[in-house]
C-alpha cells in the first residue's frame, strides 16, 4: 500500500518533469515539424541560469518567494534571448529543406551551444538547492513529501490547463492550430507564417528554460545536462504524438508512472523502461497516440 | 477464358462511408473502357480496389481467371496489371530514361528471388526495353531529361511509359489527360493509345472529357454515389438521360466513333 | 567508371597498408579507429541513400563491441577473425530482428524508433552489474590465427586487419549499389508509392539494408572493440549515433569512399580540436556541421562530384 502510495507521488513528479520538458518541444514539432535538438540546450540554459539566480539572490535575508520568481523569470529571459537569436539568425536559412536536415541543424547548433555554456559557466557543477530547502516538507500519512515537489506538480497541471487554453480559446492559439494542420493552406489565407514561427519558436525555447529553471534545484547543474533531456523529451512526444499537447501530458503520465513502478519494483528496468515504453507504443500508433490519420496519397 | 477482369458485388466502405457498391462488371480482353462520373462517385476506389492499393469490404475481383481479392499491390502487379496516376508519380531526381530502366529493371525475372535482387540494374535487356518504351510513347526529346524539370504532358506520358513496359495485359489510367491543355488532351490520348493498342492491352480509363472518352473507349462505365449507373457503347451511355443529369450535364453531340 | 573506382580504391588500401611502419603510433592507432567507425557510416550510407537517416545506428557497434569482449572474457575466444565475424553476426541477428519492425517507419518516426532501440541496450548495459556497468570492461587483445603481437606489432595487425576488412566492404558494397536492389534507393527515395506499384516490397528491401547496415555497424564495433580495448555502455547512447551521422553528412552519401575519407577527415579533426582547443572541440565540431549543412549539403564527397561533372561532355 505504502508502495502504490510511493509509486503514485513519485510518478506524478516525474511526469512533471517530463511534461515541463516536452510540452516546449511538442509545440514546435507541431508548428514548424522541426525536432529540435537545441530543446536540451534550452533546458540547460534554463537551469544554469536558474543556478546563476539563487547563487545572487539567497542567502541574503530577501523573501523566498522573490528568489523563486527571479529563478524563474532569469531562465525565460536567457531562453527568449537565445531562442529568438537561433530562429532568425540561422533556423530561417534552413526553413523548407527536409525535416531531417533541419533536425540535423539543430544538433549542430546543440553542439555549440554545450560549449558555450562551458565558456560562460565553467565546467564546475552548480548547487542551487536553496528553494527546494526553503519550500519544506509535508508529511502525508508514512510518507515525506517535499513541497517544492508539490509545487512542480500543480505548474505542470496550471501550465497544461494553460496550453489547453490558450490553444483552443485565444486567437493566436487558434492560429497555431491552422498552421500545424496544414501551414501552405493557412499562409494562403493571410496567417503570418513567419510570426508565427518566430513566436512559436520563442515559445518553446521560454518552456524549455522553464523547464530547466524549476528542475535546477533538484538536480547538480553540471555539464551533460541537456544531453540526457532531449532524449527524454523525445521519447514522450514520440509517445504522445508529435504536435499533441494532450499527448505530451498524457505520455509524460504514462512514462512518469511506469518509470517510477520500475524504481520501487524492478530498478533494473529503471533506466530503459522510458525507450521501451516508447518502442512499445511506436509499434502500435507509429504516430504517437494522439495524432491525426494521415491522407491518401494516391 | 471469356472476360479478363470479372467484379462481383464489390463494395467498399469506410467507417459509415459508403465509398463503393454493387458493383459488378466482366470485362473482354482488349476492350477500351472509359470509366466517367463525378469526383468521389467512387472510380479512383474501384480502381485502388482492384489494384491491391485498397481491400474489398465485399465482393471479389477475378483476374484471367484467379481469384485476386484483397491481394497485395505487389503481388496484382506481379500478375500482369498495372496502372497509372492522377497526379504522375514518377522518380524526380532521375532523366526520364533512368526511371523507365528502373521500371524495366523491376519487371524482369520472377520476383523476390536473391539472383533477382542482385542483378545488375543496367542490363543491356533492360536498357533495351526503357529505349523501346520511350520510343513508343514519343519521348525521345526528353530522354535525357532530370524528370523533375519536365512539362506536364511528358510527366504523364512517362508515367504511363513506366505502368506499361513491364508488359502487362491490363491497363488502368486513372485521369490520363487530367492537367493537360486542352489542345493537347487529344494529343496526348493518340499517342498513348496507339502505343498501347501495339501491345495488345485490355484499358480501363478514367476520364472526364466526354469527348475524348467518346472517340476512345469501346465501352463506358458511369459512376454515381459509389455504383454504376451506365454501362455500354459510348453512344448508348452518354446518350442515357440519368447519366447526362448525374455526371455530364449537357447534351454531347454524336463525335465520331474514329476509333484509333 | 565503376571499374576504375575500384582500381583507385585498391590503390589506396594497398598504399595505406605500405607505408604503416612509417607512420607514427599515435595516427596509426588514430586511422585505425577511424576506419572502424568507416564501416559504421558505410551502413549509414546505404540507408541514407534511400532516404531513411538511423538515429541508433549505435546500438549494432556496441552489440558488435560487446560480442567481442564477452567472447573474450567468458568464452575465452581470442582469435580476431573469429571475433569480427562473430560480432558482425550477433549485430547483424538483432537488425534483422529489428527490421521487421523498423522497416516499416520512415523520416523523423524511422529516426527516433532506431534511437529509442539504442537507448534501450544502453539503458540495459548500465544496469548490468555483471556487465561492469557504466566503466564498462576491458577487452583482452586478440590473436591472430595463433600469433599474439604485442605493443607496436599489435598496431600494425589491427591496422592491416581493419584496412583488410574495410577493403572487402567496400568492394561488396560497390557492387551492391549497382545491383537492382542497391540502385532502388533512390527510386525508393524519391517516390515509394511507385515502387511498391511496380511490384517490389519496399519493406523487404529496406528490412535487408538494415541488416547490412547493422552487420557492417558490428563489423565496426567489433573492430573498435578490438583496439580500444575496452567497451562500456556510451557506445550505444545516442551521442554516439550523432557521432556517426555527423561522419556522413561532412562526407557526403554519394560514394563508398566518401565512408572512409570522411572518418579519417572527422577522427583528424577531431583529435586536433581536442589537442588545441579543449574546451570548443564541440563548438568546432559543430560549426563544421552546421557549415557543411549550410553549404555543402552534399556533403564534401559532392566536391568530388561536381569536379568530375563538369569534366563530363554533355550527352
Amino acid at each position: 500500500m505504502l508502495t502504490a502510495f510511493a509509486i503514485v507521488t513519485d510518478g506524478l513528479v516525474y511526469a512533471a518533469y517530463l511534461f515541463l520538458v516536452a510540452v516546449g518541444l511538442t509545440l514546435i514539432f507541431g508548428v514548424m515539424k522541426i525536432l529540435n535538438v537545441t530543446h536540451g540546450s534550452f533546458y540547460a540554459f534554463g537551469a544554469y541560469g536558474a543556478a546563476t539566480a539563487v547563487g545572487i539572490y539567497w542567502d541574503r535575508g530577501l523573501p523566498d518567494a522573490g528568489g523563486f520568481l527571479f529563478m524563474v523569470l532569469l531562465a525565460m529571459a536567457i531562453g527568449l534571448v537565445i531562442g529568438l537569436i537561433l530562429e532568425r539568425g540561422i533556423l530561417r536559412l534552413v526553413y523548407g529543406k527536409d525535416e531531417v536536415v533541419i533536425v540535423l541543424v539543430t544538433y549542430a547548433v546543440f553542439l555549440i551551444l554545450e560549449d558555450v555554456i562551458t565558456l560562460i559557466w565553467g565546467p564546475r557543477s552548480y548547487a542551487a538547492y536553496q528553494p527546494m530547502v526553503a519550500a519544506g516538507n509535508v508529511d502525508v500519512g508514512n510518507l515525506t513529501l517535499a513541497n517544492y515537489d508539490i509545487g512542480l506538480v500543480v505548474l505542470a497541471a496550471l501550465l497544461a490547463v494553460l496550453s489547453f487554453f490558450a490553444l483552443k480559446r485565444t486567437r493566436f492559439g487558434r492560429l497555431l492550430a491552422v498552421v500545424i494542420f496544414d501551414r501552405e493552406t493557412a499562409a494562403a489565407f493571410g496567417v503570418n507564417v513567419t510570426v508565427v514561427y518566430t513566436i512559436t519558436f520563442a515559445i518553446g525555447a521560454i518552456l524549455g528554460a522553464l523547464g530547466g529553471a524549476v528542475m535546477a534545484p533538484k538536480i547538480s547543474v553540471t555539464l551533460g545536462i541537456g544531453v540526457e533531456v532531449i532524449v527524454l523529451a523525445f521519447a514522450v512526444v514520440a509517445i504522445g504524438g508529435m504536435g499533441s499537447v494532450e499527448g505530451a501530458l498524457v505520455g509524460a503520465l504514462i512514462v512518469g508512472i511506469c518509470r517510477a513502478a520500475a524504481v520501487h519494483l524492478v530498478p533494473q528496468i529503471e533506466l530503459f523502461i522510458i525507450y521501451g515504453v516508447m518502442a512499445l507504443v511506436l509499434a502500435f500508433r507509429p504516430y504517437g497516440l494522439f495524432t491525426r490519420a494521415q491522407p491518401r496519397k494516391i | 477464358m471469356s472476360a479478363i477482369l470479372s467484379v462481383r458485388d464489390l463494395e467498399k466502405t469506410f467507417g459509415s462511408i459508403v465509398a463503393a457498391r454493387d458493383i459488378t462488371v466482366d470485362i473482354p480482353p482488349q476492350q477500351r473502357v472509359g470509366i466517367i462520373g463525378a469526383n468521389g462517385a467512387g472510380k479512383t476506389t474501384f480502381i485502388n480496389m482492384i489494384t491491391g492499393y485498397l481491400k474489398p469490404s465485399k465482393g471479389t475481383v477475378r483476374f484471367e481467371d484467379r481469384d485476386i481479392t484483397g491481394h497485395s499491390t505487389r503481388e496484382i502487379m506481379r500478375s500482369g496489371i498495372s496502372r497509372s496516376f492522377q497526379v504522375a508519380q514518377i522518380f524526380p531526381s532521375l532523366t526520364v530514361f533512368d526511371n523507365i530502366c528502373a521500371a524495366a529493371a523491376i519487371a524482369r525475372g520472377p520476383a523476390g528471388t536473391l539472383g533477382h535482387a542482385l542483378r545488375p540494374l543496367r542490363a543491356p535487356e533492360t536498357m533495351a526495353e526503357a529505349d523501346a518504351a520511350i520510343e513508343l510513347f514519343q519521348i525521345a526529346r526528353y530522354r535525357n531529361t532530370r524528370a523533375a524539370t519536365l512539362p506536364q504532358g511528358v510527366r504523364k506520358l512517362l508515367d504511363i511509359a513506366m505502368a506499361v513496359v513491364g508488359w502487362p495485359r491490363l491497363l488502368l489510367l486513372d485521369e490520363p489527360t487530367s492537367g493537360i491543355s486542352i489542345e493537347e488532351k487529344f494529343a496526348l490520348m493518340d499517342v498513348v493509345m496507339t502505343a498501347l493498342k501495339s501491345r495488345q492491352m485490355t484499358v480501363l480509363f478514367v476520364e472526364h472529357d466526354m469527348e475524348i472518352v467518346s472517340r476512345f473507349a469501346d465501352r463506358v462505365l458511369a459512376f454515381y454515389d459509389g455504383t454504376v449507373i451506365a454501362d455500354g457503347p459510348p453512344d448508348v451511355a452518354l446518350s442515357d438521360p440519368r447519366v447526362q443529369t448525374l455526371i455530364s450535364g449537357t447534351k454531347v453531340a454524336k463525335a465520331e466513333s474514329a476509333h484509333v | 567508371m565503376a571499374t576504375r573506382a575500384n582500381l583507385v580504391g585498391a590503390v589506396c588500401f594497398i598504399l595505406l597498408a605500405a607505408i604503416a611502419p612509417a607512420l607514427p603510433g599515435w595516427f596509426l592507432s588514430l586511422t585505425t579507429i577511424a576506419f572502424a567507425n568507416a564501416l559504421v557510416v558505410l551502413g549509414l550510407i546505404i540507408l541514407w541513400r534511400t532516404g531513411l537517416v538511423p538515429f541508433g545506428q549505435a546500438l549494432y557497434y556496441c552489440a558488435g563491441a560487446y560480442t567481442v569482449a564477452l567472447l573474450a572474457r567468458w568464452f575465452k575466444v581470442s582469435d580476431a577473425f573469429v571475433l569480427i565475424i562473430l560480432g558482425g553476426v550477433i549485430a547483424g541477428l538483432i537488425a534483422f530482428l529489428i527490421g521487421f519492425l523498423l522497416a516499416r517507419y520512415r523520416e523523423i518516426f524511422f529516426a527516433m524508433l532506431s534511437l529509442a532501440l539504442s537507448m534501450i541496450l544502453y539503458g540495459v548495459l548500465v544496469k548490468t552489474e555483471s556487465l561492469g556497468s557504466t566503466d564498462g570492461f576491458s577487452v583482452e587483445p586478440p590473436t591472430f590465427l595463433g600469433w599474439a603481437p604485442h605493443g607496436q606489432a599489435l598496431g600494425f595487425a589491427l591496422y592491416w586487419l581493419v584496412l583488410a576488412v574495410c577493403a572487402i566492404s567496400a568492394v561488396l558494397v560497390s557492387a551492391y549499389f549497382r545491383t537492382a536492389a542497391g540502385a532502388l534507393a533512390v527510386p525508393i527515395r524519391d517516390n515509394e508509392i511507385r515502387v511498391e506499384f511496380l511490384g517490389v516490397s519496399v519493406n523487404r528491401l529496406i528490412h535487408i539494408k538494415l541488416v547490412i547496415a547493422g552487420t557492417l555497424g558490428g563489423f565496426g564495433g567489433a573492430l573498435g572493440a578490438m583496439t580500444i580495448g575496452h567497451v562500456d555502455p556510451a557506445m550505444s547512447y545516442w551521442t554516439t549515433s550523432g557521432g556517426f551521422v555527423f561522419v556522413t553528412i561532412l562526407a557526403g552519401a554519394g560514394s563508398v569512399a566518401a565512408a572512409f575519407v570522411g572518418s579519417l577527415v572527422f577522427e583528424i579533426v577531431r583529435s586536433i580540436a581536442v589537442d588545441v582547443l579543449p574546451g570548443f572541440w564541440q563548438l568546432i565540431l559543430g560549426s563544421v556541421l552546421l557549415l557543411t549543412i549550410l553549404f555543402l549539403p552534399e556533403g564534401l564527397g559532392s566536391i568530388a562530384t561536381r569536379f568530375r561533372r563538369s569534366k563530363e561532355p554533355a550527352t
